[in-house]
């Protein structure tokens, strides 16, 4: 923590990201990933769209269905290695209406994700996910998620440009050439 | 349908594939009439561009008519329509400043890592162009899918022959780019590094938005004497030194402004071009920058460097200290195809741009391996070949 004097950057972008987050109390588990996208629209409409839970697995690809049970509890579905799917409970620790979303999952897996949206003028808003997990079969489970190309910091990567393509343009970007190749690229995801 | 796809170093084949169809709400299918093989697929054809996969469908120089439509496409069925190389979005930052090659959206999320490793941040997506631009499927086929067709194809009038417009969807619009990117005053001189099509069009445009001078220069007699057509000096750098006939004919000067119309292929005849084909060979670098290097040396004192010419990595030697020492100002990058769109369409119709000049071989899309190769082996005779699917060969 020797540099924090002098180095502003996020502290999940540091060389010990993971403790550095856990440290500045944005997460507290083993795997730890933040990312930041800027997306011409405004907050209040991402924090909405976010808010609603049953919207996540339209851009987020591991997740096979959410079911909302009540204002903050949420039952969800994803997809894991080896053809298995995993499942947790999600509560909602924290919400700041156009702001913030903070949730904790328990399950079989535990793990905690929190999205800010801050606003960025002309430019409409900047939005910044923090997950933070504790990897299936702790450092086997990490290195099979990574063949898989499940590997949470890349998959968020991918889920939160997903969530900027899908509010700025309404729809998402694919190569497929027709309905039936999207499919299939969807299930060899 | 039919179209052309790609499997390797020079081995493309004309194959049945499966049908395009709508898949997004802003999507457009269209019935190719005309498209064209771009000197930039010979990138592709010589296997200089990573992350392409066999099986790719190449082309991105292509119209056609609007044969289906998703739910917010803003075309009609029957239109005619040029497509802009470009997939943009038109609704993010980029694309609200009509930096339409750097849409934030057109390229799919899982596509876009490659190209942040490789740039630092992604670029729009590209028709036909590996998978580092979005793996889209291209042109050089039968029908094609077009994303966000309510930004990208302009409609082209009933009565105007495909051959006139074709090339708004990337050379023109390219070619006039590099020519606006030298922000031309009274008086200026610009020299042209390469006379295929963006060259030759970076010529018409460099008069057409006011220099006074422009000298071109290649090796291939008939392009140069393209060029000529045009108005301009020319120099054949198999028989003269560059940098000496560019620094007299300026009175010592310099060229204002310098194109490099050729990108990561240069040929030449120079120490530093064989030893780039060597390090290139071995992989220790991987675009080959002689023209670039030479518009560096060439260019006058606090001149403009203007960069058309495609890059795909690195490039070794690169004359750093000439680019900062004389202030040169530098300008590239892949075109914002739908910027100048309506104001090029406007000046073909007005008769004041021909680019009908340039098609030298009209083939059908059966026979598009034959003409890749022909296009490769002879590019003094072979200035451009349109592709028309469904028409019987000669």
């Amino acid at each position: 923590m020797a540099s924090t004097m002098t180095d502003d950057t996020p502290a999940a972008t540091r060389r010990d990201g993971d403790r550095a987050t856990a440290e500045a109390g944005q997460g507290a588990r083993d795997s730890v990933t933040a990312r930041s996208v800027t997306i011409n629209r405004p907050a209040a409409e991402l924090y909405r769209f976010w808010r609603d839970f049953n919207n996540l697995p339209k851009f987020m690809a591991d997740i096979v269905v959410i079911d909302v049970v009540d204002a903050t509890h949420s039952r969800w579905t994803v997809k894991a290695p080896g053809d298995r799917e995993v499942g947790w409970t999600a509560e909602v620790t924290e919400d700041q209406p156009d702001r913030l979303i903070a949730w904790e999952g328990r399950g079989d897996i535990r793990n905690s994700g929190r999205v800010e949206f801050r606003d960025a003028g002309a430019r409409g808003t900047i939005v910044t996910a923090t997950i933070a997990y504790d990897p299936p079969g702790g450092a086997l489970g990490k290195l099979v998620a990574k063949l898989f190309r499940r590997e949470p910091a890349v998959q968020a990567a991918h889920d939160l440009r997903r969530f900027k393509q899908l509010m700025a343009t309404g729809e998402i970007a694919t190569p497929a050439m027709n309905l039936a190749q999207l499919i299939d690229d969807e299930e060899s995801r | 349908m039919r179209a052309l796809t790609w499997h390797g170093k020079h081995d493309v084949r004309v194959e049945t594939v499966d049908d395009p169809g709508i898949v997004n709400p802003r999507d457009a299918v269209i019935k190719v009439t005309s498209t064209a093989i771009c000197g930039s697929d010979l990138h592709l054809y010589d296997n200089y561009i990573p992350s392409m996969m066999k099986g790719d469908i190449l082309g991105h120089e292509f119209m056609g008519e609007v044969v289906e439509i998703g739910p917010k496409s803003t075309l009609k069925l029957g239109e005619r329509v040029v497509v802009p190389f470009t997939i943009a979005c038109g609704s993010c930052y980029h694309c609200g400043k009509q930096q339409f090659s750097a849409c934030d959206n057109g390229n799919p999320a899982e596509n876009q890592d490659a190209g942040e490793k490789l740039y630092g941040q992604t670029m729009s997506g590209l028709f036909g162009y590996s998978h580092l631009t979005g793996g889209y499927a291209g042109g050089q086929a039968e029908y094609v899918r077009v994303p966000f067709s309510d930004v990208g194809p302009i409609v082209i009038p009933d009565g105007v022959d495909d051959d006139k417009v074709l090339f708004l969807s990337d050379i023109l619009p390219t070619g006039w780019m590099a020519a606006e990117n030298c922000d031309i005053a009274p008086g200026d001189t610009v020299a042209v590094w390469g006379c295929g099509p963006v060259g030759l069009f970076a010529v018409q445009s460099a008069f057409l938005l006011g220099a006074e001078r422009v000298i071109a220069i290649d090796h291939f007699d008939n392009r140069l004497a393209l060029a000529k057509r045009f108005g301009a000096e020319t120099i054949n750098y198999k028989t003269t030194d560059v940098a000496m006939a560019l620094r007299e004919l300026t009175g010592g000067v310099g060229p204002d402004a310098c194109i490099d119309a050729v990108g990561l292929e240069a040929h030449g005849l120079t120490a530093d071009n064989v030893y780039d084909q060597i390090k290139v060979s071995s992989f220790m670098a991987t675009d080959r920058p002689h023209a670039l290097r030479q518009a560096i040396m060439a260019c006058r004192k606090g001149g403009k460097l203007s960069i058309p010419g495609v890059y795909g990595g690195f490039v070794d030697k690169f004359p750093i200290g000439a680019l900062m020492e004389k202030g040169l100002q530098v300008k590239t990058g892949q075109t914002h195809v739908q910027r100048n769109l309506p104001a090029l369409l406007t000046a073909i119709l007005d008769g004041k741009i021909d680019t009908t000049f340039l098609i030298s071989h009209r083939m059908p899309l059966e026979a598009a391996a034959e003409a890749y190769k022909l296009f490769k082996e002879e590019q003094d005779r072979v200035t451009k070949v349109v592709l028309k699917p469904g028409m019987v060969a000669a």
